[in-house]
């Protein structure tokens, strides 16, 4: 195992895929001779030269859309949108296209393609570029929506989504760039649809993805220090989602929590409250509870921020609700 | 051209002509539904265009695009199932009027956004650039998808990357209601290609020859200089935007005027005249082009409506990198296969036989 950054898996998973493949190229905003806006893609263009590296004007729909016709006579295109916040210029050619033309068709179309980049807030860039969107593009069916936690997820799943036949949406998350973790050397692939339980615990589950795991981690740690035991569920994809493996830990616990940033009002985790209840109903000891970002833009002022977003301490709060403590 | 490819393409626009008068009457008689925009006025420029392209190469339209599939071959029997909802259709039942796809024939279909299909046929141009093919894309679009952003984005990238895709502007002067003096502010709309350093030209779209030599010369510029050109075909449409449609916004003799120059008895008279065809011949090949008409719909009545389990299928491709545990649950995974489908051959159930 080799210790690397979520950023440095993620171009490991693309140039890999690049070398093994050659229908598989990148395209997006700065990604070639700029080394990418957050340095995902450093290097690759001196590797695969500027036809296999493309480096787009700034129009989103255009990066869609190539990515989309490419995808359709045969090639796997990774687009790339400098962050999601930006995908909603290319939404037409997501949803109107990537996820709709193999069912108008009747089947003959196909789109592998891979539309990945920074999703969620960073810090301070206020509510234009802090958003998490991962609800909209779940709803849709025809499109995988991966979000890695870590580092070894990020790759594998990376790898996974390039080489999957189907339109891959994959969220990552610009706070995360800089976590370290432990990654598999070598050619490996995490399969889109199977979670991962990254804390084990007996007394709540608390549901988590992307940068929300961290969240909940750290509320796991608060709660151990008072004799609670959280079980941390990443499902990793939420299209298709592992249901399965929120419903064991939920049967063991007997109380949930899901934790997203995005915002509640219609947000993924009611479609996962939504599922443990009609599942667990009577494994459950208490209502489900959602830890979620303030139902209001973006502001810009740190201390607004902290408040939007969910913190380890609400979760925490959360637990202690659901436990009646 | 020699007589019997002027014939065949006379053959093509009849039968789209013919084809898109029953569909008229199927609606009214409630046997297609949804919305129905029909090609007749615009037959010269799908049969003079798809006429030039070589088996491999890939074509996108917009969603007035029953004339396209019919120019390049597609059986119009699967045609007519298709716009009745039946199982028998190109596209199973699934895409209707405005979807008509056949990607063996490098249809790539019939795109119901306006514009929304102009990014993918840069998309198909780059992919022949990257596999340093000599293939070609044409992409068919209306006066209204000019002022989308999707037409900026897509011409913008095709000229700067040097792509090998032909855009045809089917000018027929109205965005649904709309004029394209109300709605740009270029009147001549290849002109438009002039912001992007773009070879561009217009062409009398009711004209075959003319459009065929105009596309020729576009066509040959993409294939070997891999350069893109805009393309402005003047045309019309007769009938309304869409079945519901009475045309109101123009005036009666503007409609008597353009019909006059109407593009099927122009092309006969070509095919009279300069490959001396008489008019019993003329004649014979239009009541084929109605008993093939005839036969379609035959035949789309004849094919079973799609089975309910159908609705489930075609939305994911079946892939070894998806749980199937996941996937499974989800009804929208219940159906999917790893192949793509290959629009059928016609089955058993059809008694429908006519050569053509």
């Amino acid at each position: 195992m080799a210790t690397l950054t979520m950023r440095e898996a993620l171009n490991e998973a693309i140039g890999e895929e690049m070398r093994r493949d050659p229908t598989v190229f990148l395209i997006g905003e700065e990604v070639g001779h700029y080394q990418g806006p957050y340095k995902v893609t450093q290097g690759l263009i001196q590797e695969f030269g500027e036809w296999r590296v493309r480096d787009t004007p700034i129009a989103e729909e255009a990066i869609a859309g190539v990515a989309v016709g490419a995808a359709f006579v045969g090639m796997r295109p990774i687009a790339e949108m400098m962050t999601f916040n930006f995908s909603l210029l290319a939404l037409d050619q997501i949803v109107n296209h990537a996820a709709k033309y193999r069912y108008m068709s009747g089947g003959q179309v196909r789109c592998p393609m891979v539309l990945r980049g920074p999703s969620g807030a960073a810090a301070q860039v206020a509510a234009q570029h802090s958003q998490a969107f991962e609800s909209w593009f779940a709803h849709v069916p025809g499109l995988v929506v991966a979000m890695p936690s870590t580092p070894a997820d990020a790759k594998g799943l990376l790898k996974s989504a390039i080489r999957d036949d189907n339109p891959v949406i994959f969220m990552e998350n610009e706070v995360l760039y800089n976590l370290k973790g432990e990654v598999p050397e070598g050619d490996y692939t995490i399969p889109l649809g199977l979670g991962d339980v990254k804390r084990v615990g007996k007394d709540v589950t608390l549901v988590a993805w992307s940068r929300s795991v961290q969240r909940a981690l750290e509320a796991a740690d608060l709660l151990a220090a008072n004799g609670i035991e959280a079980e941390v569920v990443d499902p990793r994809t939420l299209r298709p989602l592992d249901d399965e493996l929120i419903f064991d830990s939920v049967r063991k616990t007997n109380r949930c929590v899901v934790i997203e940033e995005g915002w509640r009002y219609a947000g993924f985790g009611a479609e996962i409250a939504d599922r443990v209840q009609r599942s667990c109903f009577d494994d459950l000891d208490a209502p489900i509870l959602r830890v979620t970002a303030a139902d209001v833009p973006m502001p810009y002022s740190k201390k607004l921020e902290k408040v939007f977003l969910p913190q380890p301490k609400q979760i925490v709060d959360a637990v202690h609700q659901v436990l009646y403590r | 051209m020699d007589r019997d490819e002027a014939l065949a393409l006379y053959r093509t626009m009849l039968l789209i002509r013919r084809f898109e008068e029953r569909c008229a009457q199927l609606y009214v008689e409630g046997k297609i539904g949804g919305f129905l925009h029909l090609y007749i006025g615009q037959e010269a420029v799908a049969v003079g265009a798809l006429s030039l392209l070589r088996p491999d190469d890939y074509f996108l339209t917009s969603y007035r695009d029953h004339g396209y599939a019919l120019a390049r071959g597609t059986d119009p029997r699967l045609l007519m199932a298709e716009l009745c909802g039946k199982i028998g259709g190109i596209s199973r039942g699934k895409g209707g009027s405005m979807h008509f796809y056949d990607v063996p024939l490098g249809n790539f279909g019939g795109d119901g956004i306006v514009g929304g299909h102009l990014p993918i046929a840069a998309g198909m141009g780059y992919s022949i650039r990257l596999r340093e093919t000599d293939q070609v894309v044409l992409c068919f679009f209306g006066d209204g998808a000019v002022n989308e952003g999707a037409f900026h984005e897509a011409l913008n990238v095709s000229a700067l990357w040097g792509l090998p895709v032909v855009f045809v502007i089917e000018n027929n002067r109205y965005g649904m209601g709309t004029s394209i003096d109300r709605a740009s502010s270029v009147k001549d709309l290849y002109q438009r290609g002039s912001a992007y350093g773009m070879p561009r030209t217009d062409v009398d779209g009711m004209d075959l020859l003319a459009v065929r030599h105009a596309l020729g010369e576009a066509i040959e510029r993409a294939r070997t200089e891999k350069r893109p050109t805009l393309l402005e075909a003047e045309t019309y449409r007769y009938r309304g935007h869409s079945m519901s449609d009475p045309g109101k916004y123009r005036t009666r003799e503007e409609v008597e005027e353009m019909m006059n120059q109407d593009p099927v008895l122009r092309f006969a008279k070509h095919v009279q005249q300069s490959h001396s065809v008489p008019e019993t011949e003329l004649a014979a090949m239009d009541k084929d082009a109605i008993a093939r008409v005839d036969d379609a719909v035959r035949f789309a009545e004849e094919s079973p409506w799609p089975n309910p389990e159908t609705l489930f299928e075609d939305v994911y491709v079946r892939s070894p990198y998806i749980t199937a545990g996941a996937a499974d649950k989800e009804p929208a995974w219940r159906g999917s296969v790893a192949e793509d489908r290959v629009p059928e051959e016609l089955p058993a159930w059809s008694s429908a036989r006519v050569e053509s």
